[in-house]
C-alpha cells in the first residue's frame, strides 16, 4: 500500500482529458484484486444475460419435463422448474431484461441526482435548502416501499419501474455529490477562477464537475448494484414487469415451493443475481479506493510516505482562515 | 563508532543515542539511518531539519515508537541507565511519559476531543502511579501552577476545543512534565502559534526543564526558535545527522554546507539581504544517492562526495560534521550575504484603500482601514492570526464582498465582488493563495493551469496560448519538463512557482500575495522570495505581501503596515517601522520575535 | 520572562442583557441548550416531512388512475355499481375536501377501514371491514420484534467485530472480515433468505421451519423458532454495514494524533483503544445504527414475504396486491413516522457524544 503510493507518485501523471482520467481511475482500480474480481464477476453475469438468449437457444417457455425434475433429464443440466420448463434455458433468458431496466434506472438516478446535488452545492441558499429538503422527504420512506406504492396504483409498467427506482436512488446520489461539490467549491483553485470574474456556469463546468469524476463513478457503480437488487426484488414480489420470456427474480419466487426437489430453480438465478450485485459493489469499492489514493497525492495532510514521495513536505497549519 | 562528544561537561551524558535507524516495514527502505547524539543533564538540544528529513521520526523513536508502516531497526536510546529500545510491553509503556515524555506538534490534534482537560491531565499521572485522590489533586494543582493555568474545577471541566491555542499547548506541556521525566521530546511545539505566545511557550519550556531537572530534545524547522532554546544543535538531512555543534558555533560558523545553506536561506528581521535558497529537492527515502546525500545540491561538492559516503566525525573546533569538504574555520565564506537591491521608485499610488469596514455576517473583522500602496514597491501587511489580514487581501481582489468603504486601483474605484468588476481591473490585480496544495486545479496539468487565466482574459490561438504559458513558466525557472505533468507530482515550492506564473501570465500590475511562503521550507521560501524580488524589479510590479513573519517583511517589503485585530496600528517605510517602532504592539512583536543569535539564557543552561 | 499573554477566558459565559425581548430570550435559551434546540428544529422539520409524505401518499394512492372502487369491484363491474361505491367511500367529493377529511382523521389515528378481505363479498351493500389500525396492531408488534431482535444482534456483532478488526488492522480477522463484509453487504436480502432456507431448513440441515406462519392472536415470542431464520437473514444483510463503518470510524480515530499522544503518554493499548479511540468513533457508529434500523424497516418487506412472517411488510405486499388503499396509506405513513423519529433520535445521540457540538465555544 505504502510502496504503491510512492510508485504512483513517481509516475509523472500525464494529461487531464476526461477520458484519460476515467481510464486512469479504472486502470488503478483494476490493479487491486477487488477491482479485478468485481469487474470479472460483473462481466461474467452480463455475458450470461446477453449471450444467453443467443446461445441458450431452446425456448424458455416450452414445457419439457416434469415439474421440479432433477437435473440431467429432458429439462437439461439444471433440471425443471415449477411447470416443467428448463431451468437452464430460463436462466439464460432471464437476465437481460432486468439488467437493462436496472441500468436505465441507474442512469436516471445519477443524472437527476448529480444535477440536483451540484446545483444545490454551487447555488447555495434557498435553492440548496429546497433541493435538500426534498431529498430528506424522499428519503423519508423506504425505497422499496416507495416503489411498491407507485406500482400498486398504476400497475407494473416498464417505464414506471425505471422512473420509480431511479427516483428513489436519486436522493442518495444528490447527497453525496452535493457534499463533494461543496468541498470542491471551497477549494482555492475554484476561488482563484472566481477571482478572475469567470461566470459561475463556466466555473462549474470547467473546474467543479471534472473534480467530481471519482465520486460520480463510485456512486454510479454503487447505485447500479442497488438498482439490480431493487428491480429483482420487485420481480420476486411478483410486482415487477413480467417479461415474455423469463426473469431471475420471478424464477426465484415461482420455484420456491420446489426448493427441496430441485433447488437449482432457485439457486441458479440467486447465484447470478448475487454475483452481479457483489461484482458491481466490489468494483465500486475498488474505484473508491483508487479515487482516494489519487486524491491523496494532491492532499497536504499526508502521511510520511506520500509526503516524502511528493517531496512536498510537512505543511505548516494555515495561519489565518476567515471564519 | 565513537560517541559524539557533547558540548557539555565531561560526566556521562543523561541521554545517549547511538546509531538509531528506522525503516519502512514493507520495503525495508531506510527513513532514518545511524542517528547518534548525546544530551547532558538539563541540556536542551535542538534537532533541526526541513520537511522529510526524518526529524519527527527520530523524535518518536526516542520513545521507542514508530509510526504506522515504520519500524525501529537498530541502535540504542539510553536515558539514565535504561535503553528505551530494549524495553517492551508494560515496561516500555511505563517508560513513556515517566522516563521520556513527548510534546506533540499540534496540541489541538493531540488532545482528545472527547474528554475533558482535567481527565486528560489526571491520566498523565494515573497511567503510571497509583496516587490517592488527595495526592493526585495536589500534584495536579502544582503542575497547573507551573504552566500558569488555573486549576479551577471549571477550567478542568472544559473540553480542548474551548481553550485557545496557547492554553492547549500549555496543557500538553503540563502532561509531558507530569511524571518528572528525565528526557522531554518536543516535536515542533510552537508551530502555528503567534510570536508572543511562542516566546512565552519557549521560555516556559526552558524554565520547566531547569526546574524539573529534565533534558530536552527540541525538534523544529524553525532556526530562530532553536537558537533561542537550545544550547546544542543537530542538523538533519535525508534521514541522517549532518552536523552537531553548540548552538553558538553552529549558528555563528556552520561547517556543513547544508547547515550554512539553511542559515543563508533564513531571512533576518534586522537586515535586508539577498537570501540564498537551496536549489533542487532533498532525496526521497529509497532514492538516497550513493555518496553524500547532499552532494547533488551542494555548491562545494567534488567528485569524491558522489562516490564516498562521509561519516559523522569530529573536526577541529569541537563540531561533528558529516562532510568530506567542510567549510574551513574562520573563512567567513559560510554566511556571506549581499544586500538586496531596491526597486526604482515610481510615481503615484497603485491601490488606495479608505474607510474599509469588512466582516462576516454581523461580525466586523476590519474596522476603518485606510492605506495606500505605492506603485512599483512591495507593501507588506503584517498581522497575527485573527488580525484580519487575509480578509483584507480578499476584499482587495473581490473574493470577499461584504465590505463598505472604498478601494481604488489606479484611481478607479473597484466594485465589491469580482463578478461586478471590469475585465481590465480584474486582469491588472492578481491574487496568489497561501496554500500551494489547494490553489492549482489537480485535474489539469501545470501548463493548463497557467493557460486558464489566458482563456478568460485574452483571445489567443491554442498555440500562442501555450507559447505564452511556456514563456512565463520559464521566467519562474520551471522548464518544459514541468508543462505536461499534474500538480500532484511536483513539490510545494514548485507548485507555488506555478501559482506565481499563473498570476503573472496575464501581465498584472499589482500582485496580492497572501502568506505565500508560510507553507514552505526555509530553503524553498528563500528561492521564492528572491524570484519575486527579481520579477518585481524586472516588471516594475506593485506587490501587496500579506504575512505574519517580520523577517520576511524585512527581506522583501519597502513599506510595512501592522494590523492588529482589524485595525492598522502602524504604517510606514519598512526601515522606519522595524527599526524605530512607535506603537507598543509593533514593539512587542519585534521583541518577542526569536532571533538567530543564540540567547545568553539558553546557552547558560547547558 | 515574557508576560503571560493568555488570559483564561471564561468557559461558558452566558450574557444577560438588560431587557431582553421574549424572542431574544428564547433564542438565547436555545443557544445554550444545543440538544433542545436541535430536537425542536428536527421535530418541526420532521412534521413538515411527514405532511409532505402524507400528501404524496394520498395523491399517489387516490388520484392516479385506478381508484379504490374499481379495485374493489374489479374491472368487470358496471359503472353504476362503481359510482355507488365511490359515493359510499366519499370518492366523488373534491380532492382537497377528501384529503382534509383523511388527514384530520389520520391525526386521531383513524385511517379508515380496510378495503380488503370481506369487502368484495358484500358487493353493493355495506363495506364490512375492520379498521386499519386495529388490523395492523398485531402486525406492528410482530415486525417490531423482528426488527428489534435483528438490530440488537447485528449491532452487537458488527460493533465487536469492527472494533476488533480495526484494533488488529491488516491482521487475519480484519482481512477475512473485510472480504466477507464486502460480499455480504452486496447480497440482495431475498437471496440471503433463500440461502438460509436452503441451508437450515430444506436441503442441508432441517433445523428450523422454512415458513413462519402464525395463528392470529399468538405471540411470536411464544414460538421463537419461527423467528430464527428471518432474523438470521436480516442479520446477515445488515451486520456487514455495521462492521465496515465501525471499523472505518475506529481506524480513523486510531490514526489520529490524540491516540498517538495517548500512547506516548504511556497509556496501555486497551486503554488507548477503548478510552481514547472508541468515544471519538461513536458518532459515526450511531449514525450507522440509525441507518441500519431504517434499512431493516424496509428490509422486512422482502424477508417477511419469503417466510410468510405475519408482519407489516407482508401486510403491505398483500395490501398492494389487493389494492387495499387505506392499508397502504397507513403502513407507508407509519414507516415514514418511524423514519423521522429514528433520525431525530440518532441525531440527538450523535450530538450527545460530540462535545465539540454540545458545548459551543
Amino acid at each position: 500500500m505504502e510502496a504503491a503510493s510512492i510508485s504512483g507518485a513517481d509516475a509523472q501523471l500525464k494529461g487531464p482529458a476526461l477520458g484519460g482520467r476515467l481510464g486512469r481511475i479504472v486502470a488503478q482500480a483494476l490493479r487491486t484484486w477487488r477491482g479485478k474480481v468485481g469487474l470479472g464477476l460483473t462481466l461474467f453475469v452480463v455475458a450470461v444475460a446477453f449471450l444467453g438468449p443467443v446461445l441458450g437457444g431452446t425456448g424458455p417457455l416450452d414445457l419439457k419435463g416434469a415439474p421440479f425434475e432433477a437435473p440431467g433429464h429432458a429439462t437439461g443440466a439444471l433440471g425443471g422448474d415449477a411447470l416443467g420448463r428448463s431451468v437452464l434455458a430460463r436462466v439464460l433468458h432471464g437476465g437481460w431484461h432486468l439488467m437493462l431496466i436496472a441500468l436505465a434506472a441507474t442512469v436516471l438516478a445519477v443524472v437527476v441526482g448529480t444535477a440536483a446535488g451540484v446545483v444545490a452545492a454551487y447555488r447555495g441558499g434557498r435553492v440548496d435548502s429546497l433541493i435538500m429538503r426534498s431529498v430528506d422527504v424522499l428519503l423519508g420512506v423506504p425505497q422499496l416501499v416507495f416503489v411498491l406504492m407507485m406500482l400498486s396504483v398504476i400497475g407494473a409498467k416498464t417505464w414506471l419501474v425505471i422512473v420509480s427506482v431511479g427516483l428513489t436512488q436519486a436522493p442518495q446520489v444528490a447527497r453525496v455529490l452535493r457534499a463533494a461539490a461543496q468541498d470542491v467549491s471551497e477549494r482555492d483553485y475554484v476561488k482563484a477562477v472566481a477571482a478572475w470574474g469567470v461566470p459561475p456556469r463556466t466555473v462549474i463546468r470547467r473546474h467543479v464537475v471534472p473534480s467530481l469524476l471519482s465520486p460520480l463513478m463510485v456512486e454510479s457503480a454503487l447505485r447500479l448494484s442497488f438498482s439490480i437488487i431493487l428491480v429483482a426484488g420487485l420481480a420476486f414480489l411478483g410486482l415487477g414487469v413480467h417479461p415474455p420470456g423469463a426473469d431471475w427474480g420471478v424464477m426465484i419466487n415461482e420455484n420456491r415451493v420446489g426448493i427441496a426437489a430441485n433447488s437449482w430453480g432457485v439457486l441458479a438465478p440467486s447465484i447470478l443475481l448475487a454475483a452481479l450485485a457483489v461484482g458491481t459493489n466490489m468494483f465500486s469499492d475498488a474505484i473508491a479506493r483508487a479515487g482516494l489514493s489519487s486524491a491523496r497525492t494532491g492532499d497536504p495532510s499526508l502521511e510520511l510516505f506520500a509526503v516524502s514521495a511528493t517531496g512536498a513536505g510537512e505543511v505548516v497549519p494555515l495561519q489565518e482562515v476567515p471564519e | 563508532m565513537n560517541g559524539p562528544a557533547g558540548a557539555g561537561p565531561a560526566e556521562r551524558p543523561v541521554v545517549e543515542v547511538r546509531d538509531l535507524s528506522v525503516r519502512m516495514i514493507a520495503t525495508k527502505t531506510p527513513i532514518v539511518s545511524g542517528v547518534s547524539f548525546d544530551v547532558a543533564e538539563r541540556q536542551t538540544m535542538g534537532l533541526v531539519g526541513e520537511s522529510g528529513s526524518g526529524k519527527s521520526t527520530v523524535a518518536v523513536a526516542l520513545l521507542g515508537f514508530a509510526r504506522r508502516g515504520l519500524e525501529i531497526c537498530g541502535g540504542s536510546v539510553r536515558v539514565g541507565d535504561v535503553d528505551v529500545l530494549q524495553l517492551s510491553g508494560d515496561k516500555l509503556r511505563d517508560a513513556r511519559g515517566r522516563l521520556v515524555s513527548y510534546v506533540p506538534q499540534d496540541p489541538a490534534a493531540g488532545l482528545n476531543p472527547a474528554h475533558r482537560i482535567g481527565g486528560q491531565l489526571r491520566e498523565a499521572f494515573s497511567v503510571h502511579e497509583n496516587l490517592d485522590k488527595r495526592e493526585l489533586e495536589d500534584q495536579l494543582a502544582e503542575l497547573m501552577r507551573a504552566v500558569n493555568l488555573p486549576s479551577t474545577k471549571q477550567f478542568l471541566r472544559s473540553y480542548p476545543h474551548q481553550l485557545s491555542g496557547g492554553q492547549q499547548q500549555r496543557v500538553v506541556i503540563a502532561i509531558a512534565f507530569a511524571c518528572r521525566p528525565r528526557l522531554i521530546v518536543l516535536d515542533e511545539p510552537t508551530t502555528g502559534l503567534d510570536v508572543t505566545t511562542q516566546r512565552y511557550i519557549l521560555e516556559k519550556i526552558n524554565e520547566m526543564a531547569a526546574d524539573y531537572g529534565a533534558s530536552a530534545v527540541y525538534v523544529s524547522h524553525d532556526l530562530p526558535a532553536v537558537a533561542q532554546v537550545a544550547s546544542k544543535t543537530a542538523v538533519m538531512y535525508a534521514g541522517r545527522i549532518v552536523e552537531v555543534a553548540s548552538t553558538a558555533k553552529l549558528f555563528g560558523e556552520p561547517r556543513h554546507p547544508y547547515s550554512a545553506g539553511l542559515l543563508k536561506a533564513a531571512p533576518s528581521a534586522d537586515e535586508t539581504n539577498r537570501l540564498v535558497g537551496i536549489e533542487g529537492r532533498p532525496p526521497r527515502p529509497g532514492h538516497w544517492p550513493s555518496g553524500c546525500s547532499y552532494a547533488p545540491r551542494c555548491p562545494r561538492a567534488q567528485d569524491d562526495c558522489r562516490a564516498e559516503e562521509p561519516l559523522l566525525g569530529p573536526i577541529e573546533g569541537d563540531s561533528l560534521v558529516r562532510c568530506l569538504h567542510p567549510i574551513p574555520l574562520e573563512s567567513g565564506a559560510g554566511l556571506a550575504l549581499t544586500a538586496a537591491p531596491r526597486p526604482e521608485p515610481l510615481e503615484g499610488t497603485a491601490v488606495q484603500v479608505s474607510e474599509l469596514i469588512a466582516g462576516y455576517g454581523s461580525k466586523e473583522i476590519l474596522h476603518d482601514v485606510a492605506f495606500g500602496v505605492p506603485r512599483g514597491e512591495c507593501t507588506a501587511i503584517v498581522g497575527e492570526s485573527g488580525s484580519g489580514k487575509t480578509t483584507l487581501a480578499r476584499c482587495l481582489v473581490g473574493l470577499h464582498s461584504n465590505w463598505k468603504g472604498q478601494i481604488t486601483l489606479n484611481g478607479q474605484p473597484l466594485r465589491k465582488g469580482a463578478r461586478e468588476r471590469e475585465h481590465e481591473q480584474l486582469r491588472r490585480m492578481q491574487y496568489i493563495f497561501q496554500n500551494p496544495f489547494g490553489s492549482l486545479n489537480p485535474t489539469m496539468t501545470v501548463i493548463e493551469n497557467v493557460e486558464e487565466p489566458l482563456r478568460h482574459f485574452e483571445r489567443l490561438s491554442p498555440r500562442d496560448r501555450r507559447r505564452k504559458a511556456l514563456d512565463i513558466l520559464d521566467t519562474v525557472h520551471l522548464g518544459k519538463d514541468f508543462a505536461d505533468i499534474l500538480p500532484s507530482s511536483i513539490s510545494g515550492g514548485e507548485r507555488q512557482r506555478v501559482a506565481v506564473a499563473r498570476a503573472l501570465v496575464v501581465e498584472p500590475e499589482v500582485l496580492v500575495c497572501d502568506e505565500i511562503t508560510s507553507a514552505l521550507d526555509v530553503s524553498v521560501q528563500a528561492l521564492l522570495i528572491e524570484q519575486l524580488r527579481d520579477l518585481q524589479l524586472q516588471r516594475s510590479l506593485t506587490m501587496v505581501f500579506i504575512t505574519h513573519n517580520l523577517a520576511v517583511v524585512r527581506s522583501i517589503a519597502q513599506n510595512a503596515i501592522v494590523l492588529q485585530t482589524g485595525a492598522i496600528v502602524e504604517a510606514g517605510p519598512t526601515e522606519r517601522v522595524l527599526d524605530d517602532p512607535q506603537h507598543p504592539y509593533t514593539r512587542q512583536l519585534l521583541e518577542d520575535l526569536p532571533r538567530m543569535e543564540p540567547s545568553g539564557q539558553a546557552a547558560a543552561v547547558g | 520572562m515574557a508576560a503571560d499573554p493568555l488570559q483564561v477566558a471564561p468557559v461558558d459565559a452566558v450574557r444577560h442583557t438588560a431587557t431582553p425581548s421574549l424572542r431574544r430570550r428564547f433564542s438565547q435559551a436555545l443557544a445554550t441548550r444545543p440538544i433542545l434546540s436541535m430536537v425542536l428544529s428536527r421535530l418541526a422539520l420532521g412534521a413538515v416531512t411527514i405532511i409532505l409524505i402524507a400528501i404524496i401518499v394520498y395523491v399517489a394512492t387516490t388520484v392516479l388512475p385506478g381508484d379504490a372502487a374499481t379495485a374493489i369491484l374489479g374491472h368487470s363491474a358496471t359503472p353504476e355499481r362503481v359510482a355507488k361505491l365511490r359515493a359510499e367511500l366519499g370518492l366523488d367529493k373534491p380532492l382537497l375536501t377528501r384529503f382534509w377529511h383523511w388527514a384530520t382523521n389520520a391525526l386521531s389515528l383513524n385511517f379508515g377501514n380496510s378495503l380488503g378481505e370481506a369487502a368484495p363479498a358484500t358487493s353493493v351493500g355495506t363495506v364490512a371491514s375492520n379498521s386499519v389500525t386495529s388490523l395492523a396492531s398485531e402486525r406492528i408488534e410482530n415486525s417490531a420484534v423482528l426488527v428489534l431482535v435483528s438490530a440488537v444482534i447485528s449491532t452487537v456483532l458488527g460493533l465487536l467485530m469492527g472494533v476488533y478488526a480495526a484494533y488488529r488492522r491488516d491482521g487475519f480477522f480484519d482481512t477475512v472480515g473485510s472480504v466477507f463484509s464486502l460480499v455480504a453487504s452486496a447480497l440482495p436480502e431475498f437471496v440471503v433468505a433463500i440461502f438460509c432456507v436452503l441451508l437450515f431448513s430444506t436441503s442441508v440441515f432441517h433445523w428450523f421451519p422454512a415458513i413462519s406462519v402464525l395463528e392470529p392472536g399468538v405471540s411470536i415470542l411464544s414460538q421463537p423458532e419461527k423467528l430464527v431464520l428471518p432474523v438470521l437473514a436480516l442479520v446477515i444483510v445488515v451486520t456487514p454495514y455495521m462492521f465496515r463503518m465501525t471499523r472505518g470510524a475506529m481506524i480513523e480515530a486510531l490514526d489520529s494524533d490524540y491516540v498517538e499522544f495517548a500512547r506516548l503518554k504511556g497509556a496501555s493499548t486497551a486503554r488507548v483503544a477503548l478510552r481514547h479511540a472508541l468515544p471519538n468513533a461513536l458518532a459515526p457508529i450511531i449514525q450507522v445504527v440509525g441507518l441500519n434500523l431504517l434499512f431493516l424497516a424496509g428490509g422486512i418487506v422482502l424477508v417477511e414475504t419469503i417466510f410468510t412472517y405475519p408482519g407489516l411488510g407482508l401486510m403491505l405486499v398483500s395490501a398492494i396486491n389487493g389494492r387495499n388503499v387505506t392499508e397502504i396509506q397507513y403502513i407507508v405513513i407509519l414507516l415514514a413516522v418511524f423514519y423521522v423519529l429514528l433520525n431525530i433520535v440518532s441525531d440527538v445521540c450523535v450530538l450527545i457524544v460530540t462535545p465539540r457540538r454540545r458545548y459551543p465555544r
